[in-house]
């Protein structure tokens, strides 16, 4: 017995000098339910929606006021044609729109049947289900409240038509974030333990002393990785394509440019990791905590970046994965040209040179 | 010109808390085997970085092959070979597959310096295509000197390349280092096992990031500064004990069989102590110092150096 | 020196085979008590692998072996309770305090609390440790970490301690101040069963034993055995030995 509480206490001892441990135990659950339940959430608030009031009756005056008073929703009213709304659609610029017909209340008074047209962004299905029921409550329950005052029963009909993913598909959702993960995963840890295992077996020493430039161990430790993630990639895509019918809409070069800018820059923080790491265990933590983590949770992914604190949302935009789920989906499912996203490919490629360019500075030619 | 130079070189860690070698000074001849000499932590990996340029010094000056280890480093870079303290070769690459690697690193072939490496490859030859990673302790060492051998360097750089390896590997290793010696090559090379220091034509005893003494193995050995004796009894533990009790001992250690002792008074007067204590079957003869002999009486003068600086 | 009669360590045709590698090959000795036993071999001889056994950590595949009164077939238990142990790759816990390696060790070994704390203090003062008593293990230089080492490995007085390889890297002097440990802890009646490379440390044993292939080549006072192999030191007596070696070859 005295053996056994021997050893607890020693253990003890062990993991309160750990600080590795420690953070792990303490700080990760609380970042979690720090996040999670604060920060991160599925419900959407203040989505920007655009009505067009084509009517302006009273009738679809009083169903949009209820919608504006609703928190869900960021209400734009203005005329726009079919093709401004489209336009509005591909650039992300809504979410959603309602557009009430010319002759809405006349409908509704003779023909005991109206109908709204609702047209969602369904590249994220959940949101674009979420707001659309939202939408059909608000109508449903002003439908409601005028059955006592109108003789014959009536309805009136939202018409809900799901853009770029009609059959409200997963896919078209998680695959753009799975490419961002693969590629993130192999290129950013992949790298920085491969640098780092030189290091902590010695022969990274050798190396140093030799004739071999600095600049040719790191290019000729990304390269492998480029390669096979280019591989991944294609893999990835192949089987989006063919196995779960996620069409790519735009073109397939200008994807698989903008997702060899996202390597590239992966690759750089893989290489930043390793200057700054000594061990193979610390530099996997490193990628985990600087990579995978923030891509998880803060690209847009999993949680919509709307719906996030500002400090979140700030924080959002120096995560690489974010801007490539932009151009990912822009491209892959609304097809759209590089006139489109040159913004986000311009941040990302700024965030590739920025990153070489450090990790480089940082690379040491000496032991210290 | 000298192939090696240090002048007055110091260097720290951790912002100057640790001193690891300290005002060091000293010079190795072309074509030399200078064996640095200390235990573990002495400073002699961190002279050994220094030289190969994989750290900067806080002062002084070095230069090898003539060339200063700060200005000129990328040249010191292709002429020297090196093969660190923790064993450095690439575990799952098999040994042709490593030589290869590092010839072509340095510019060059297997073939155009095979000569150099010869005596030393057909040993390890027939196992060309096993993993480094499982080679016994002796092989990896071959196998680690011939891949810094390989791109014909000026000036090679080896830090504790008998660590851990057997007696006859040992042995063999240091043969090889002699067979170098006449192909003009100039050999640092450093070494816990004091028995090794014979084997260097100049050693220099290094401690506590100090170099006590440079000379040749025999200089080193004349400069010890009393007579030495062997002294051995029934009963060696005691035998040390008493002798350490004795007004005239200077030193008395254990080293294998006997034990050595200098005094202050004579072999007569001694041996009265002893059979006073009751100690039988007493031998004492005069023997002369190994280079361990000189180290630990180095090592003692530093520590009385130190300590009468702290009474100071 | 006269060797005291009771035979704390007895081995007979002791074999460990893994597969088709014979790794020891039927040993035979005995190592009286308060002994300094040497136990050499060049690396793949066998020797860790027959300590092994006598410490209770491997099942032997064949032959006796008891070791301080107990066999190790059908008691390693026991046998782990009465012997200390101590390597040069690990020992003490580097990120525990000098005196809590003491508590933990002690602790395992049974020691009460009161017995722990005389120890703790006996250790502390005989080492000169005092203003490290509370310092983490991890500050302090190789040479007094290995001295702690082996007198943890003591705390418990145990009949018999063994030591691998527990002297790498120090100067002399240091490896010598390790030694006078040992020499007191045999003259104290604690039996030391240690392996070592370095071949003038096999002169302070009272006899040594060198293992070449899995077999016991040699077993003798190093006087005896220099006179047997015609050498001066211990250092040629091991080389002629092992330049027989076939299995060191690779």
């Amino acid at each position: 017995m005295k053996q056994l509480l021997s050893f607890i206490r020693k253990e003890f001892i062990h993991v309160w000098r750990d600080p590795k441990t420690l953070v792990m135990l303490f700080g990760f659950p609380i970042v979690q339910i720090v996040l999670f339940g604060f920060a991160l959430t599925n419900e959407i608030k203040y989505a920007n929606i655009v009505v067009v009031d084509n009517a302006k009756d009273v009738a679809s005056q009083q169903i949009i006021n209820k919608i504006e008073g609703s928190k869900f929703f960021s209400v734009q009213k203005t005329l726009m044609t079919p093709s401004a709304i489209d336009a509005a659609f591909k650039e992300g610029k809504i979410k959603l729109a309602v557009v009430f017909p010319v002759n809405f209340n006349t409908d509704l008074l003779h023909l005991n049947k109206a109908s709204i047209q609702v047209i969602a962004d369904a590249s994220d299905p959940n949101t674009a289900t979420q707001l659309s029921s939202y939408i059909t409550t608000i109508v449903a329950d002003y439908q409601a409240q005028l059955s006592p005052t109108m003789s014959a029963p009536y309805s009136i009909v939202p018409e809900v038509r799901m853009l770029y993913n009609p059959d409200l598909k997963g896919a078209p959702n998680f695959v753009p974030g799975v490419m961002a993960m693969v590629l993130l995963l192999v290129c950013v840890m992949m790298t920085s333990v491969s640098i780092v295992r030189e290091k902590e077996l010695g022969t990274m020493e050798i190396l140093l002393v030799s004739p071999v430039k600095p600049l040719m161990v790191i290019i000729a430790k990304a390269i492998p990785y480029l390669v096979l993630s280019i591989v991944n990639l294609g893999v990835i895509l192949v089987l989006s394509v063919y196995a779960l019918d996620v069409p790519i809409k735009g073109s397939v070069l200008l994807l698989v440019f903008e997702s060899t800018l996202l390597i590239l820059t992966a690759l750089a923080l893989g290489l930043f990791i390793s200057t700054i790491t000594s061990s193979q265990q610390s530099a996997m933590f490193a990628s985990m905590l600087g990579m995978m983590l923030p891509t998880m949770l803060l690209s847009g992914y999993l949680f919509p970046i709307e719906n996030m604190p500002v400090v979140l949302q700030v924080i959002s935009n120096i995560v690489p994965a974010r801007w490539y789920y932009v151009i990912v989906k822009a491209v892959m499912l609304k097809g759209l040209g590089f006139a489109s996203i040159w913004k986000e490919t311009l941040i990302l490629a700024g965030m590739a040179v920025f990153f070489t360019g450090l990790s480089l500075r940082n690379f040491k030619i000496r032991l210290e | 010109m000298n192939a090696i130079t240090l002048n007055n070189i110091t260097k720290t860690y951790n912002k100057g808390t640790v001193l690891a070698v300290d005002d060091v000074s000293l010079t190795v001849e072309k074509g030399e085997i200078f064996g640095l000499i200390g235990p573990d932590g002495a400073g002699k990996s961190t002279i050994f970085r220094l030289l190969t340029t994989l750290l900067l010094p806080d002062k002084g000056t070095a230069t090898v092959g003539g060339l200063d280890v700060v200005k000129d480093f990328k040249a010191i870079r292709g002429i020297v070979g090196y093969m660190p303290g923790k064993f450095s070769l690439y575990q799952d690459l098999t040994v042709e597959e490593n030589l290869d690697f590092f010839a072509t690193v340095f510019k060059t072939t297997i073939e155009e310096n095979y000569h150099l490496i010869k005596d030393i490859y057909v040993q390890i030859e027939p196992f060309k295509d096993r993993r480094a990673g499982k080679l016994s302790g002796g092989m990896k060492q071959k196998l680690a000197l011939c891949c810094a051998l390989i791109h014909k360097p000026e000036v090679l750089f080896l830090d504790e390349p008998t660590t851990g390896v057997d007696v006859v590997s040992r042995r063999e290793f240091w043969e090889m280092l002699k067979r170098l010696k006449q192909q003009g090559i100039t050999i640092m090379v450093s070494t816990s096992y004091m028995d090794e220091a014979t084997m260097c034509d100049r050693i220099g005893l290094i401690l506590n990031g100090k170099v006590l003494s440079v000379a040749s193995p025999e200089a080193t050995i004349k400069a010890y500064p009393e007579q030495l004796y062997g002294v051995k009894a029934n009963s060696i533990y005691h035998l040390l004990l008493d002798l350490r009790k004795y007004e005239g001992t200077i030193n008395c250690y254990t080293f294998g069989e006997y034990l050595h002792l200098s005094i202050t008074t004579n072999e007569e007067q001694v041996r009265k102590y002893l059979q006073e204590k009751g100690h039988t079957d007493v031998e004492f003869k005069a023997i002369e110092p190994t280079v361990e002999d000189c180290f630990i009486r180095l090592l003692k003068h530093e520590d009385e150096q130190g300590n009468s600086n702290k009474d100071k | 020196m006269k060797m005291s009669k009771e035979i704390v360590i007895r081995t007979n045709k002791l074999t460990k085979r893994f597969d088709d590698f014979v790794a020891v090959d039927e040993i035979t000795f005995d190592v009286h008590k308060g002994e300094i036993f040497g136990f050499l071999g060049a690396n793949g001889a066998g020797k860790t692998t027959a300590m092994r056994m006598l410490c209770g950590l491997s099942i032997p595949t064949s032959g006796e072996a008891m070791v301080a009164g107990y066999d190790v077939f059908k008691q390693p238990d026991e046998i782990k309770q009465n012997i200390g142990y101590m390597s040069q790759k690990f020992s003490l816990y580097e990120d525990l305090s000098v005196k809590e390696n003491i508590e933990f060790y002690g602790g395992i070994y049974g020691l009460s609390n009161k017995q722990i704390k005389e120890k703790s203090g006996e250790l502390i003062e005989r080492l000169g440790l005092h203003n490290e008593a509370d310092k983490l293990v991890s500050s302090l230089p190789l040479g007094w970490k290995q001295k702690l080492s082996f007198s943890v490995a003591i705390v418990h007085q145990p009949k018999i301690v063994f030591l691998d390889e527990p002297t790498g890297g120090v100067d002399p002097a240091m490896r010598r101040q390790f030694w006078d440990l040992i020499y007191d802890a045999a003259d104290k009646g604690i039996t030391i069963f240690v392996t070592t490379h370095y071949l003038d440390e096999a002169e302070y044993c009272n006899r040594v034993s060198i293992m070449v292939d899995g077999k016991i080549e040699a077993l003798d006072s190093p006087e005896g055995l220099r006179k047997t192999f015609s050498a001066s030191n211990m250092d040629e007596v091991f080389y002629k030995l092992a330049r027989k070696a076939k299995r060191s070859a690779d």
